[in-house]
């Protein structure tokens, strides 16, 4: 098959998946939203009416305003759409349709920092701020990685090749919520070197507010990347090992070429390609599940912190639109993932 | 080779040569060991009671681990809980005197945080007296309460009652005592005040001797004293303390253990069979069925799972048994797609193509020849499994989203970051927790590394 088909079928499953995801948020979500919105119409037409003095003495009695105030709630919510239940087709549609071309419609509660209701605008105004905290540390956790892994690839047994081992267990076993908390306690509580909290005191428009921002990044960073870098270095161990046992190495070590030489230069630049897929995955989904957990423990105000508030006040348009803005940049890194596969190793097919 | 083949003689002998897998087996015992020990030893009602405040109530507010007072030359009180009194009754002109005495040692070097005393008595038409009375090391005597109780409603009345030592009834009867004192003392502290040495405001350490005395005057024979509590509020207890909302951190982490096992392993043990026998039928079945079962196999590769973990907690439910479904339901691909290569392999073996010719049916070749080759597999999956499973609950309770009915270990480190313990420094309240966590996920890992080596060769030299 070609690198049509393959981009095809690629662009499919990615659909599919981006509409799975909806479909599951929706159907557990729908049904609550539509109440809420309900509400919220009934709500604004009572108080609409009961503020229009000139409105109200001209109702002859009370039966006549209550008829009033019904037709108009039925009539907003017909508009709105919301006369029909969330599983039929026409509102279902719409709202799909909606959601992925990122018309994300209007908070319940939650505002952004300017004051705007719009959940697009909330969501853009914390997005810069994880991609910010994730990508710094993953590129320094892939820097230690790499240099560690290697190493211990090339001299296995030795100490930092134990080490390596062992932070590769320490990374999969121990929660990064818990480390954090452990690092507040000891650089806030007893040393007094960094904040407790991450939220900058100064305002945004300020600007000292990025030398602020980064100095509040700073445990949050060591955090992630104490809790990271031993499964990332592991990984590259495990490819470069792999690399080691193939004959050009054996070739390259029989033609007196330095050990460092191959292990620097040979074999990790074999190993190049599919460590370049991993790291990209692994930027990717220590964003989204990594944020949440991370962003509460340290109150950086990012999409993390964001989804916790919106889950403690419910507010279901902000969790619909975080779920597929997360899932969007989880499908489309795993879509790239796939086509630099493709690119580097054509012996990927698909399938 | 039969499972039971696999199972002793290679298997078992190859495990036992790494040491990794042997740590991870110890720790995984001494982890059931503690669950044993809560079902039998620890009370029941703790678990279910965890979140109920006034089950708790007799503990300390943030009280550090007992054991810290070996590290600091200043001693912090520890929280007495007392209930077994020395009972001595006394008759004296038609007076029943019934007198509970609690004679306990202070040697620490701060004041208790308070006290408490509480009593349940049943009396029938004349109310009886209460009094209590303190002596001090120092020989003093201080009358603490001397009261008439509420009149009876019936002849069998009981009447309960919890008296705190911010009680305005202590702090006017210890007006009396204050010239005792060389120096200026505090009447609406009294936990602070009865524990002073008379000349200078430290400590007066020894013991001392509690009297609750009731004065029947009544020959009713129901006039009785039910119990007695006495409790001195400390500033350490425990093994590990208290948290925040007076919950024994000892107790909520004996029962996290169990918790911990059952959600890992339920969850690891019931994926790794659902992607076992999916990736099978994809596998043996082939055509047409293969592409649309791994093309689902594939979308729940990509979805972000923690949102709709989030938002399947929110909407359906939070129990226990829900969360490990939730759990099932995105945990079972990764086995699913080892075994539909596996299967793949085997069913192509000439064995398998002689048993089929033999007119073997299908289920029968996948449950003798085919399932035996994959258990080990299969084992080395639900270990690997296991501490996804405990980390994702974790991280769903520290959210606030896990269970609200029974301890985990991430529901304490949730409420530890809810009254903000790491910035206040109370290290007892996170470290126990996220340890166990580690210590747990670790002896899975350490597992299932040790089976990896085995079943996977190749693994072996690296």
């Amino acid at each position: 098959m070609g690198f049509k088909w393959f981009l095809l079928l690629r662009l499919v499953r990615m659909f599919i998946t981006l509409s799975a995801v909806l479909l599951i948020t929706i159907a557990l979500l729908g049904a609550t939203m539509d109440d809420i919105l309900k509400r919220n119409a009934q709500l604004s037409v009572i108080e609409q009416v009961s503020q229009d003095a000139k409105l109200n003495s001209s109702f002859k009695n009370q039966q006549e305003q209550q008829r009033y105030v019904n037709n108009q709630i039925n009539a907003r919510i017909h508009a709105q759409g919301l006369d029909e239940p969330w599983y039929s087709p026409k509102s279902l549609g719409t709202k799909l349709f909606k959601t992925m071309t990122l018309d994300l419609g209007n908070a319940l509660f939650l505002t952004s920092d300017s004051g705007s209701e719009k959940v697009s605008n909330i969501i853009m105004e914390k997005l810069p701020n994880t991609v910010l905290l994730f990508t710094t540390s993953t590129i320094i956790i892939i820097l230690i990685g790499l240099y560690l892994g290697s190493y211990s690839a090339s001299k296995i047994g030795s100490f930092l090749d134990k080490f390596t081992s062992a932070s590769a267990i320490f990374s999969i076993s121990v929660p990064t919520f818990f480390i954090g908390m452990i690092m507040i306690v000891v650089f806030a509580f007893v040393l007094h070197i960094f904040p407790s909290r991450s939220i900058p005191l100064t305002n945004p428009s300020d600007p000292r507010y990025m030398l602020d921002l980064l100095y509040h990044m700073i445990l949050p960073l060591i955090t992630l990347i104490l809790v990271g870098f031993g499964g990332w270095a592991y990984t590259v161990r495990y490819y470069v090992i792999n690399i080691f046992n193939e004959d050009f190495i054996a070739v390259k070590r029989a033609q007196g070429i330095s050990e460092r030489k191959i292990t620097y230069s040979h074999a990790l630049k074999n190993a190049a390609p599919p460590t370049f897929l991993s790291v990209a995955l692994l930027l990717s989904s220590s964003i989204i599940s990594g944020s949440i957990l991370v962003e509460i423990v340290f109150n950086w105000p990012g999409m993390g912190l964001l989804a916790f508030r919106a889950i403690s006040v419910m507010d279901i348009p902000v969790i619909i639109g975080l779920t597929y803005v997360t899932t969007l940049i989880f499908v489309i890194t795993i879509f790239v993932v796939d086509l630099m596969s493709q690119y580097f190793d054509p012996r990927v097919r698909v399938g | 080779m039969s499972v039971k083949t696999i199972l002793k003689s290679d298997f078992l002998n190859k495990f036992r040569r790494l040491k990794s897998g042997i740590a991870g087996v110890t720790i995984l015992f001494v982890l059931i060991g503690i669950s044993v020990y809560a079902a039998a030893a620890v009370p029941l009602d703790s678990f279910r009671q965890w979140n109920n405040p006034n089950y708790w109530i007799k503990y300390p507010k943030s009280a550090m681990p007992a054991w810290t007072n070996l590290f600091s030359s200043k001693k912090q009180p520890e929280q007495l809980i007392k209930d077994d009194a020395i009972v001595t009754e006394g008759s004296l002109q038609g007076v029943k005197n019934i007198t509970y005495t609690y004679k306990f040692a202070f040697n620490y070097d701060f004041f208790p945080n308070d006290f408490m005393l509480s009593y349940v008595v049943q009396y029938g038409s004349i109310p009886p007296i209460f009094d209590v009375q303190l002596g001090r090391p120092d020989g003093e005597s201080f009358d603490l309460i001397s009261s008439s109780l509420p009149s009876p409603q019936g002849t069998h009345y009981v009447f309960k009652d919890t008296l705190f030592s911010t009680d305005s009834q202590i702090q006017e009867s210890l007006r009396n005592y204050i010239d005792r004192y060389s120096y200026n003392v505090d009447v609406t502290r009294p936990e602070v005040m009865i524990f002073s040495a008379k000349n200078n405001p430290s400590v007066l350490k020894g013991i001392y001797t509690l009297r609750l005395t009731f004065s029947f005057f009544d020959e009713n024979r129901y006039d009785k004293v039910l119990n007695t509590e006495f409790i001195l509020g400390g500033k350490v207890f425990g093994l590990l303390g208290t948290d925040e909302l007076r919950h024994d951190l000892t107790t909520g982490i004996i029962w996290g253990t169990p918790v911990a096992l059952f959600i890992g392993l339920s969850v690891a043990i019931v994926s790794t069979f659902i992607g076992l026998f999916y990736g099978l039928t994809a596998a043996y079945k082939g055509k047409k069925t293969e592409p649309t079962l791994m093309m689902i196999v594939q979308i729940v590769i990509n979805i972000p799972v923690l949102f709709i973990l989030i938002i399947l907690a929110i909407t359906i439910g939070r129990s226990i048994f829900l969360i490990v479904g939730f759990f099932t339901l995105f945990g079972w691909v990764s086995m699913a797609l080892i075994s539909r290569s596996m299967g793949l392999q085997i069913k192509s073996y000439a064995y398998v193509e002689a048993a089929k010719l033999m007119g073997e049916s299908d289920i029968k070749i996948i449950f003798r020849h085919i399932i035996p080759q994959l258990l080990p597999f299969a084992f080395a999956t639900i270990a690997l499994s296991v501490p996804s499973a405990i980390l994702a609950e974790s991280g769903l309770s520290f959210i606030g989203l896990g269970d609200p009915t029974i301890p985990t270990w991430g529901q304490i480190l949730h409420d530890a970051q809810s009254s903000d313990a790491a910035a206040r420094g109370m290290w007892w309240w996170i470290m126990p927790p996220g340890v166990m966590i580690g210590i747990t996920t670790v002896a899975f890992v350490l597992i299932s590394r040790a089976l990896e080596s085995i079943v996977n060769p190749r693994m072996k030299k690296i």
